[in-house]
């Protein structure tokens, strides 16, 4: 596909006939060509805009709403500026100031917002699968920007672009998720992208937020950070989502950090060229000391770069899938 | 009244350990005779190939009417009941405003003698206001013709109330029906808890939160000597107790809605609120160990634990839409399909469970085919095949997740007091 960007010509490879999905719901569901596609196409698209910096037209004319029912400051500005990246319009939509407070349910705010003619929107909601009941009553293409603790697929896919970046394949590495596994939704969409992609998965914290039902899909569980660190080749260090827990399952943040904070002294365990990530936001002092998260091994703010890298990517490969998904 | 005759079908009654093919009379309503030879009738019904029930019974319906006629009124749920196979049904008290009082029970009882469908037995509140804080009027509301107490779907939380409702249950002989639920072990649970509920990421509801309530209530029966009927029994450990429970010869009976005999939480992946009920569906050892309870007598009862709701209300997200399914004119041929077909029930048992038993957990003067007692009959074809069609569901709710499946066995005429209501 020939395209013009800013200031150059830039060719952008074209989608292959193998992606089929106008949605991307989740990474349980993709094949492992699937998420090499996303993968591919995101690299591409950050080489093409300079660093996701330039501006590209590949996805002009095209309209892309974003639909935030819970709150998020930057998966919302990440795949604002990645539509814009590509030369979409964006409309926002929120919550609190729409229809929603009227009584108005969610199926009809978004046959309201895909009546104004846009082609896909990035949906984030509190409650699993509300991306796929929207999926089932429009036409345009959804992308699950987070449904409660289910998936989040472009922050699973921008892991997975900062590790492959850096190491150049996901095959045979050790991957720890650490932290609040039950609540999370980066942990699961993590899961699945990095078994596809060959990556030994272990999943690290406090027997209240770790599952030993993890077992069963291949996945190995921990709870000592201690025990695992010189095995890890990535410690993905995740939040306490505290807002989603009925009861709090450890005693004290104190304790957190005691057992399961990443600080220098557990560094000094780790192999000389672990990676250090963090999807954010991050609590200093929680789940990581700030010396781990503005040290050498830390890959936080190539995250957040990549995520635009990644929302680019999908919303281009599911906005030109003409099959069905 | 027209005399009825059903002629050469396979006659079933659990409770004259009746199963032969022969001829059933209908006199003035009532059963007249049982045999061959019984000459004419102004009406022949021939059933050859066919099984003649007992009236089916079911004893967990909620009818919505007063307070939710978007999802069911009186009319319309006595209408699904008949289209099931069903003659009688028990209510359930989670209306608006809630069935605790005489005036009550009666605006149910003449809705239903109005509608003029099939036999509506009143269930009402163990609480005023189902509030589980003070003992609702149990005597006048027996009196006022209630059969049964419950605050279902609520569970009865507070045990000391709990109890006492026991303990004062007995001065009428009226079972108290609960949903065993400990509340703070489910809360704002979707779903069962497990590997699936897991990857979906959608809060459980995990066997302990029923197990536990139900250990409680049997305790309780055993110690006040009540009449207990367990609902919505789901899980592997809730089976194990009632039936050590029942060999110490506690008083108690239980029920099992057809949903949870069908479904595994696999389906929860679909995301589809249609799945969503209470108690959740389970895995399939809970699944194997509730068809065991069937067998060996420790779950007496399949209802259809009818639940409609309008789809306005199910179509949102899932912790929005309410738990339940449109159930009753699917509970027959689910139950053939899923129990029968596969050799876990015979027919006899299976009719036990849905027109015996449930009649003598209520006291109600139901299921059975002696002669002299009301004429309620089934007529169930046992082979037929068909296609549900929530279109045509005269339920007002399609809250199905159902629809399009093909299902062996329906009933084919239903006859309720000797008149003929149904008839395919």
């Amino acid at each position: 596909m020939k395209v013009t960007a800013t200031d150059s010509a830039v060719d952008i490879s074209p989608v292959p006939d193998t992606w089929q999905r106008r949605h991307l719901l989740g990474l349980e569901a993709l094949s492992k060509d699937d998420i090499l596609t996303l993968l591919h196409t995101a690299v591409e698209l950050k080489a093409a805009t300079g660093g996701c910096k330039d501006k590209l037209s590949i996805l002009q004319g095209k309209t892309i709403a974003n639909m935030f029912f819970e709150n998020s400051t930057r998966t919302r500005n990440s795949f604002s500026l990645a539509a814009r990246r590509l030369g979409a319009d964006t409309v926002e939509f929120s919550a609190s100031s729409s229809s929603l407070s009227k009584g108005e349910t969610l199926i009809d705010t978004a046959k309201t917002i895909e009546a104004m003619n846009v082609d896909a929107m990035v949906v984030r909601h509190s409650t699993p699968g509300s991306p796929h009941l929207l999926s089932q009553n429009v036409s345009c293409s959804i992308l699950n920007a987070g449904d409660g603790p289910h998936e989040h697929p472009t922050q699973g896919m921008l892991d997975i672009m900062t590790i492959f970046e850096q190491r150049g394949t996901l095959e045979g590495l050790t991957v720890a998720m650490v932290g609040d596994i039950t609540y999370s939704r980066t942990a699961r969409s993590n899961i699945w992208g990095l078994k596809k992609l060959g990556a030994h998965v272990i999943v690290c914290g406090p027997s209240t937020l770790v599952s030993k039902a993890w077992e069963d899909f291949g996945v190995e569980v921990s709870y000592s950070l201690d025990d695992i660190i010189p095995r890890c080749d990535v410690l993905n260090l995740l939040r306490i989502q505290f807002e989603r827990q009925y009861t709090r399952p450890f005693p004290s943040v104190r304790e957190y950090a005691f057992l399961y904070g990443m600080n220098r002294k557990r560094m000094e365990q780790a192999k000389d060229d672990i990676l250090i990530m963090a999807p954010g936001p991050i609590n200093r002092g929680v789940e990581i000391t700030p010396d781990v998260a503005d040290g050498p091994h830390s890959v936080i703010l190539h995250q957040v770069t990549n995520g635009i890298a990644v929302r680019m990517a999908a919303l281009y490969l599911t906005t030109s899938a003409n099959q069905q998904a | 009244m027209p005399s009825i005759i059903i002629r050469n079908g396979r006659i079933i009654d659990p409770s004259q350990s009746l199963d032969e093919v022969s001829d059933l009379l209908i006199q003035d309503g009532k059963i007249a005779a049982i045999g061959t030879n019984l000459g004419t009738a102004d009406e022949e019904v021939e059933a050859a190939g066919k099984i003649v029930s007992p009236g089916l019974v079911d004893a967990h319906v909620q009818l919505r009417e007063p307070g939710f006629e978007e999802d069911e009124t009186i009319e319309s749920g006595t209408a699904a009941a008949i289209n099931g196979g069903f003659t009688s049904i028990a209510c359930l008290p989670n209306t608006s405003p809630t069935t605790d009082t005489q005036a009550q029970v009666q605006f149910i009882q003449q809705k239903a003698s109005q509608a003029d469908n099939c036999h509506v037995f009143v269930i009402a509140c163990v609480s005023k206001n189902r509030e589980g804080q003070e003992l609702a009027e149990m005597g006048i509301l027996t009196q006022a013709g209630a059969v049964a107490f419950s605050d279902a779907p609520h569970p009865l939380q507070k045990t000391d109330l709990f109890r006492r409702a026991l303990e004062y249950s007995r001065m009428f002989d009226v079972p108290i029906l609960d949903h065993p639920e400990i509340p703070e072990l489910s809360q704002s649970g979707l779903m069962h808890s497990g590997a699936i509920s897991m990857v979906l990421g959608l809060s459980g509801m995990h066997p302990d939160s029923e197990e536990l309530a139900t250990g409680r209530d049997l305790r309780l029966a055993e110690t006040t000597g009540a009449r207990l009927h367990l609902m919505d029994i789901s899980t592997e450990g809730s089976v194990e107790l009632i039936r050590r429970a029942k060999a110490r010869g506690v008083n108690v009976s239980s029920e099992i809605c057809i949903a949870n005999l069908h479904l595994t939480d696999e389906v929860m992946r679909t995301f589809d609120s249609n799945y969503k009920v209470n108690p959740p569906l389970r895995s399939q050892n809970h699944i194997d160990a509730c068809i065991a309870g069937l067998q060996d007598g420790t779950i007496d009862v399949i209802t259809s634990g009818h639940a409609p709701r309008a789809s306005e209300k199910k179509m949102t997200e899932l912790d929005r839409a309410p738990f339940g399914m449109s159930q009753i004119e699917i509970t027959l041929g689910l139950a053939i399909t899923n129990l029968v077909v596969p050799g876990h029930l015979d027919f006899p048992t299976l009719i036990g469970k849905l027109s015996t038993n449930p009649a003598k957990a209520l006291k109600l003067d139901k299921g059975t085919l002696s002669v002299g007692t009301a004429a309620d009959v089934t007529i169930i074809d046992p082979k037929v095949t068909w296609k549900v069609d929530s279109n045509q569901f005269a339920s007002l709710s399609t809250n199905t997740p159902f629809n399009e499946l093909t299902l062996t066995g329906r009933a084919e005429t239903v006859i309720v007091d000797g008149t003929i209501k149904l008839q395919r």
